[in-house]
């Protein structure tokens, strides 16, 4: 089996979110970089499969410079080679636009299943991987905890709503978006991070695929979200705080 | 005469919740821009579920065999089709699971891009501002749709406040898409529910609920004693589920458990929707956090920001010496 994992470079989950001086984004000059956390569970599905039915898994992704980073470390864990779309005004692009990009640079690739994750943490859209699979004209399912192969194609399970599930028969080649959980990551080896700088890496510019970069949705400004609700904030040491609690709990919330 | 068409989803031939707030969207947005209101529901014209939506001025049953069960492919192809035929300014979803299966495909196919899990809809002047959240809801961003008609979005649960829909005399137009058999590539199966549930949290009356805030499993117990003191259960968000640290019987969200008990406590939770939708029932939130731009502390009564490590064991002590 052939798999082409998307993963996006995200910055890290903790990360202090302080507004750019252009209003349009966050301020990313002391930020850390990360993979998307569903990525990486989709990255650990590919991996899987590859162990148990052989084929090759192939790691994308776009952004600047730093991106290759993360391409790295999917490497170090056992992805085989990667494709870097370089770009350092990837935001210019809409979800659109960015599949545009994706779906050129693994136009010749002929893989079986395309994994991505089922959003992004910082734009959360949830859309890169379904969009990828119209252009692409392979069905796709998104929300998927498990991928089994069957004899006619795949077979995968599916998050539905308040604890609810279904398995979906697909064939193949088709795009999924995976979902976290359903197994616990694995981490890079020494052994794994050594063998990674011998492996290929392809970047390909931005500027050089030709797909129509015009937007049909733009982002226009950031805010932090106004505060709807006054909290009552309990102050002072933990001990204060915590005396301060009871004494809600008791007197107003009345469960004590 | 521009029209606003709002999709919605049914559950057994009624229109959901999260549908009607998405039709009180539409209806907002109709008001604001002079524009006609139609609706579109997948199920048979004569359904109850359609007479409850004659607030719109047209609706639609959009009605074919291949749509008795959902898949990405059928839902695409009729939706598309049904949107030529109308060709509205916008398009308006709600934002649930099986919208974002197939809405960004749908958008795609017509050219344009979804505005997905849209929270704020502004219009000023001829002009749609859409908020959304990003970075989990620590930041909003304001969009707007560029070049040709429609504006697809999709609205979050809880976003819009779903009115009770005055029923004038609309007529249901049944639509039936051309849909062809070979064209659906998957084969979904019966939705099904994990293993019986071992705890009851929608009954519980107090829970103390932990996140990633915890940060290692073996920290548990520290979570664990504060909700013995309380006489509470034990409830989690979905990163502690995900690692196996605690039963996914135990995942309180939109993929979880539905709660609304006397006392939710938060424990290192930074309150993302998917949690929120899950417990903002709750009589009272109290939400312990480092962080004090949390947006669990958006929908808390009390909040404690500090450490947990230091707040957790003070509050178990108080709460042990308060009960005697
Ligand atoms: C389709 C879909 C379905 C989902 N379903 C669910 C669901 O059912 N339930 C669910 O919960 N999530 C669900 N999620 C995930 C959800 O989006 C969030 O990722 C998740 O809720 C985050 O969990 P968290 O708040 O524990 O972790 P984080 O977002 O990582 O927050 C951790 C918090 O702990 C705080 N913290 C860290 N250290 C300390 C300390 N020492 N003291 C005090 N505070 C500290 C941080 O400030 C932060 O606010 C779903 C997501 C998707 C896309």
């Amino acid at each position: 089996m052939k798999i082409i994992v998307a993963i996006k470079q995200v910055p890290e989950r903790d990360a202090r979110i302080r507004i750019d001086s252009a209003g349009k984004w966050i301020a990313l000059d002391e930020i850390e970089f990360r993979m998307n956390e569903s990525d990486a569970y989709a990255l650990e599905e590919a991996l899987l499969l590859k162990e148990a039915h052989g084929g090759e898994v192939v790691v994308l992704s776009a952004g600047p410079e730093r991106v290759g980073q993360t391409i790295r470390e999917a490497l170090a864990k056992g992805a085989d080679r990667g494709i870097h779309i370089a770009s350092d005004k990837l935001g210019e692009y809409d979800a659109l636009g960015v599949a545009r990009l994706m779906a050129a640079a693994i136009a010749d690739e002929q893989a079986d299943l395309i994994l991505t994750g089922l959003q992004s943490d910082d734009l959360g859209l949830g859309q890169t991987g379904v969009i990828l699979a119209e252009l692409l004209g392979i069905p796709h399912s998104s929300l998927i905890l498990k991928i089994e192969k069957t004899e006619a194609g795949i077979r995968v399970l599916r998050e539905l709503e308040d604890g609810w599930f279904q398995h979906i028969e697909m064939t193949t080649p088709a795009l999924l978006t995976i979902q976290s959980g359903n197994t616990r990551l694995r981490y890079a080896t020494l052994m794994g991070i050594k063998k990674a700088r011998s492996k290929e890496l392809r970047v390909v510019e931005a500027d050089a695929i030709s797909v129509d970069a015009a937007r049909c949705v733009s982002l226009d400004s950031v805010a932090l979200p106004s505060r709807q609700k006054t909290t009552q904030m309990l102050t002072g040491t933990p001990a204060e705080a915590a005396a301060a609690l009871v004494e809600k709990l008791q007197q107003e919330v009345r469960v004590l | 005469m521009n029209t606003v068409l709002v999709f919605l989803e049914a559950k057994s031939g009624e229109p959901t919740r999260i549908s009607l707030e998405a039709l009180a969207a539409g209806a907002q947005m109709a008001a604001a821009t002079g524009a006609e209101l139609a609706v579109a529901m997948v199920g048979a014209a004569t359904g109850a579920g359609f007479e409850m939506l004659g607030a719109a001025r047209q609706v639609f049953a959009i009605e074919d065999p291949l749509l008795s069960e959902y898949t990405a492919d059928g839902f695409t192809a009729s939706y598309a089709q049904l949107i030529e035929q109308v060709k509205p300014e916008f398009v308006v979803l709600p934002h649930t699971y099986q919208v974002r299966d197939f809405a960004p495909r749908l958008a795609t196919r017509l050219g344009r891009v979804l505005i997905s899990d849209v929270t704020g809809i502004a219009m000023d002047a001829g002009k749609v501002t859409l908020t959304r959240q990003l970075f989990q809801g620590k930041l909003n961003g304001h969009y707007h749709a560029v070049a040709h008609a429609p504006t697809l979005l999709s609205v979050q649960a809880g976003a819009f406040r779903a009115e009770a829909a005055t029923v004038t005399q609309a007529s249901v137009t049944t639509f039936t898409p051309n849909l062809d058999a070979a064209s659906i590539r998957t084969k979904p199966g019966e939705p099904f529910r994990a293993a019986a549930q071992t705890v009851d949290l929608a009954s519980a009356p107090l829970l103390v609920s932990v996140g990633r805030g915890i940060k290692d499993e073996a920290n548990l117990p520290l979570v664990k004693e504060l909700a013995e003191a309380l006489g509470a259960e034990l409830a989690a968000s979905r990163p502690i589920c995900d690692a196996g640290w605690l039963p996914m019987e135990r995942q309180v969200g939109s993929s979880g458990q539905t709660v609304a008990p006397k006392l939710y406590l938060a424990v290192g939770i930074s309150g993302a929707i998917q949690h929120l939708v899950g417990m903002k029932g709750s009589q009272c939130v109290v939400a312990i956090n480092k962080d004090e731009n949390a947006p669990i502390f958006e929908i808390a009564d009390y909040g404690i920001v500090g450490d947990l490590f230091e707040v957790v064991p003070a509050l178990t002590a108080a709460v042990r010496k308060a009960k005697g």
